[in-house]
């Protein structure tokens, strides 16, 4: 046997307050009339450190001061002017990507070679991308002189927390609008350190604030009245209110929402790199992914080849340590997240389902779940209904084109899908008629900031990314 | 998509039918098939771990000299350092052959007889493979009888490249069968697909199952006389192949990159591959093998170095 001896990346590398302010203004301030709360690390239920759960009070002075820096500098600074600052912040955040992919890692529980590979060089792209268009757009192709919505209050999930936030300010700040952000509450630890980039990059303050805490804060942010624009990721069930509260003003809301895509394998698809895009569909971070492949679509013929080779390949996954360089799944990132993903798996034993996830041992301390895939599973199923957001996949099986079609669309989400299959007119044919905001070719999970996403249905509406994700942040 | 193979007679028994069932085979996606690789390549092999796989690379070495200017003294110089590669420390494993020319395969086994090193030679019109099969056989049986107990031929890529899959498969069968060692047995047949003129990774998994149908005991990637020679991904593309032959057949094939691969951090993603994808059962020298000249200094600097805490530099290796 091959036992890969311990590789934990050192944790040495970023320094963690004991306790949090939040940021306006452009600087660390005390909070009015909130609280303080714990954040920790979901691998080992360690205290991280303490932050700011901010209340109405202080959500008004990060407001107050997002327009008081949109109405005298940010709106009455030029497009390459803004431009300047934006590249700045990604440089800092590629030299600094280290120490953010450490934090990530300890805050959230995703690997560190996912935070060190995906979350943080994306997280740079998006500045690096938008950048490019703070001067071009007239360009954009929303009319010759677009103008900023405002001050924009953004609301982010704790799945991706650094990239979201990345997704969020860099269009925002393009579009030259000033924001309130507000990161989740298990995981505002890298949106606190970004502040000390915005810091070191001297960025005008008050263009960038930060309040930290749970829903009644991002609440108390929705309903300000001095709010221009509400961005959200998130479930449907708060996007949903997050809609009804806004419903009737003048707030302007993009909404991006759960999913239960389906991952569509052909006969004639490249079995060994199908299988990867199976497992990079579902289990990559967890399957803590809105677009995860979480619905497995397989043609009967070749059913049970794709079945044996999945859980040939699942039996290699390394679960553990996500400072571990070598771990492959990490840790469930609450407790709460931890309770949904077991009762949902419960019901799909209850339904008749039948579970399998490979022999693995879970650490004693944290939040673990195993990779775990269900068979025998049908579109009655509430397992393949319901985001469970979680390593937990539903196999179903198809016969024809269209039942894959029919199938994938029968789902009241459509945020993403994905086609496995030789044939290049099939994957054209598919794209036509999967109802789903991305769909990808040959491949699953991958981001880019050139690329328009976001959902149909209730996935949410909007698009984050590319050309299109200006459009967010300009009238 | 099925892999499954209903009887290899019926597979090769025409060509049509060995070109349906090749076709047949599930495709490979270029772009995924590297990601994968690269992902793999990712992995951090530290302290024991690191310490055992650079032992395993050692021990998997076919120490390779194959120039035009090789000579009988060069080539005995090499099989002492296969047998002894660390000759300050007896716990170094030793490397599993040397490959050299035809010509000089007596030179190399009478050197390491009885060490437990091989004696492999390159055959078949190498590196090339043009010439007409008599002198390919001919080529071989000079090996066998100079003592090679393993054999390095080349395919026909021209034949394979325009689809005469036959000729191929029956070549590599032709060759196999003058393997065979009176009181002995056959020597191993190592099969070179010679990846880099092979362009696609499609091509890669035709010829691995081509030559494993045909009786190859090794498919090996490359002269070293190409480049590309070895890459990750087609060792990945290869070590795919053999895990699903023998699930197929229930017959283990070994794999051996060859040429391009300098870097103990190289060859440990190598291993890592093998580990993750074809399974811990191919991490020996018996299943897999490393086709280098310059590896073994490299693995032997880093072994004293994770031996001693020190490294020591260049001038404490040999030079061949």
């Amino acid at each position: 046997m091959f036992e890969y001896a311990p590789a934990p990346e050192s944790r040495s590398i970023v320094d963690i307050a004991s306790s949090y302010g939040l940021f306006i203004g452009g600087e660390f301030v005390d909070t009015r009339d909130g609280h303080t709360f714990k954040t920790i690390s979901p691998a080992s239920e360690e205290v991280l450190a303490e932050v700011t759960e901010a209340g109405p009070a202080d959500v008004d002075a990060a407001v107050a001061a997002a327009r008081r820096a949109y109405d005298r500098v940010w709106s009455k600074t030029p497009g390459r002017e803004r431009a300047k600052y934006l590249y700045r912040i990604a440089r800092i955040l590629a030299e600094r990507s280290r120490e953010f992919a450490v934090l990530e890692t300890l805050d959230n529980g995703k690997p560190i070679r996912e935070s060190r590979d995906v979350d943080v060089p994306l997280a740079s792209a998006w500045f690096f991308y938008y950048a490019g268009w703070a001067d071009k757009l007239a360009y954009a192709g929303l009319g010759s002189d677009p103008q900023p919505v405002g001050v924009a209050g953004q609301i982010i999930p704790w799945n991706f927390p650094l990239m979201m936030l990345a997704w969020k300010i860099a269009p925002a700040l393009a579009a030259g609008n000033t924001v309130v952000l507000k990161p989740a509450e298990t995981t505002p630890l890298t949106a606190l350190l970004f502040a000390s980039v915005c810091q070191q990059a001297e960025l005008p303050p008050g263009v960038v604030n930060i309040v930290t805490g749970a829903g009644a804060t991002g609440q108390a942010l929705v309903a300000h009245p001095d709010v221009d624009k509400i961005a959200f990721t998130g479930s449907t069930e708060v996007g949903k209110a997050i809609a009804r509260a806004v419903a009737g003003t003048d707030t302007k809301v993009t909404l991006e929402l759960g999913g239960k895509a389906a991952n569509v394998i052909f006969d004639d698809a490249p079995v060994d790199q199908a299988v990867e895009g199976i497992v990079n569909g579902i289990f990559f971070n967890q399957g803590h992914v809105c677009c995860a492949g979480s619905r497995l679509l397989v043609q009967e013929s070749v059913y049970d080849e794709v079945l044996e080779r999945l859980k040939r390949r699942m039996a290699t996954l390394r679960l553990g340590d996500p400072m571990d360089k070598n771990t492959d799944v990490g840790a469930i990132n609450s407790r709460e997240q931890l309770t949904r993903i077991r009762e949902l798996s419960e019901v799909g034993d209850a339904e008749g389902a039948q579970r399998w996830s490979a022999a693995c041992e879970l650490p004693e301390h944290g939040f673990w779940f195993p990779p775990t895939i269900f068979t025998g599973v049908t579109q009655a199923h509430r397992i393949a209904r319901e985001e469970i957001f979680g390593p937990v996949l539903s196999i179903l099986t198809f016969r024809t084109p269209a039942e894959a079609v029919e199938k994938a669309n029968n789902t009241p989400y459509g945020l993403s899908a994905g086609v496995w299959t030789e044939k290049g007119s099939r994957i054209l044919w598919m794209a036509d008629r999967l109802r789903a905001g991305v769909v990808w070719a040959n491949t699953f999970n991958r981001f880019d900031p050139t690329s328009p996403f976001g959902g149909y249905k209730e996935s949410g509406h909007g698009r984050e990314g590319g050309r299109h994700g200006l459009e967010a942040y300009l009238r | 998509m099925s892999t499954s193979v209903a009887g290899v007679d019926d597979v090769t028994a025409s060509e049509p039918s060995l070109r349906r069932f090749l076709a047949g085979l599930p495709g490979v996606d270029q772009v995924g098939a590297e990601a994968r690789a690269a992902t793999l390549a990712t992995r951090s092999i530290k302290t024991t771990a690191k310490q055992q796989a650079l032992d395993t690379a050692i021990s998997m070495i076919d120490l390779t000299t194959l120039e035009g200017q090789d000579t009988p003294g060069k080539v005995r110089a090499l099989s002492a350092k296969a047998m002894r590669p660390d000759p300050t420390d007896s716990s170094c494993p030793s490397a599993a052959a040397v490959c050299v020319y035809p010509d000089l395969v007596s030179a190399a086994a009478s050197t390491v007889a009885g060490s437990g090193v091989l004696v492999a030679s390159v055959a078949t019109a190498f590196p090339s493979g043009r010439a007409a099969l008599d002198v390919k056989l001919a080529d071989t049986r000079d090996a066998i009888e100079a003592g090679a107990d393993e054999i390095d031929m080349v395919i026909d890529r021209g034949a394979f490249l325009t689809g005469r899959y036959s000729q191929v498969h029956d070549e590599i069968v032709t060759i196999k069968a003058a393997c065979g060692r009176p009181g002995r047995e056959p020597a191993h047949l190592k099969v070179i697909l010679e990846t880099g003129e092979l362009a696609t990774y499609d091509n890669v998994r035709r010829a691995s199952w081509l030559a494993m149908l045909a009786g190859a005991d090794f498919i090996k990637t490359s002269t070293g006389k190409i480049s590309p020679a070895a890459t990750l991904p087609v060792a990945l593309v290869m070590l795919e192949a053999v895990r699903d032959f023998r699930l197929a057949t229930g017959r283990m094939v070994g794999v051996k990159p060859a040429g391009g691969i300098r870097s103990a951090k190289d060859a440990i993603r190598h291993l890592v591959v093998v580990n993750e994808v074809a399974g811990p059962e191919w991490l020996s020298s018996r299943w897999f093998r490393f086709g280098a000249s310059s590896l073994l200094n490299d693995l032997l600097l880093q072994r004293t170095r994770m031996l001693t805490g020190r490294y020591s530099g260049p001038d404490y290796v040999t030079l061949d």
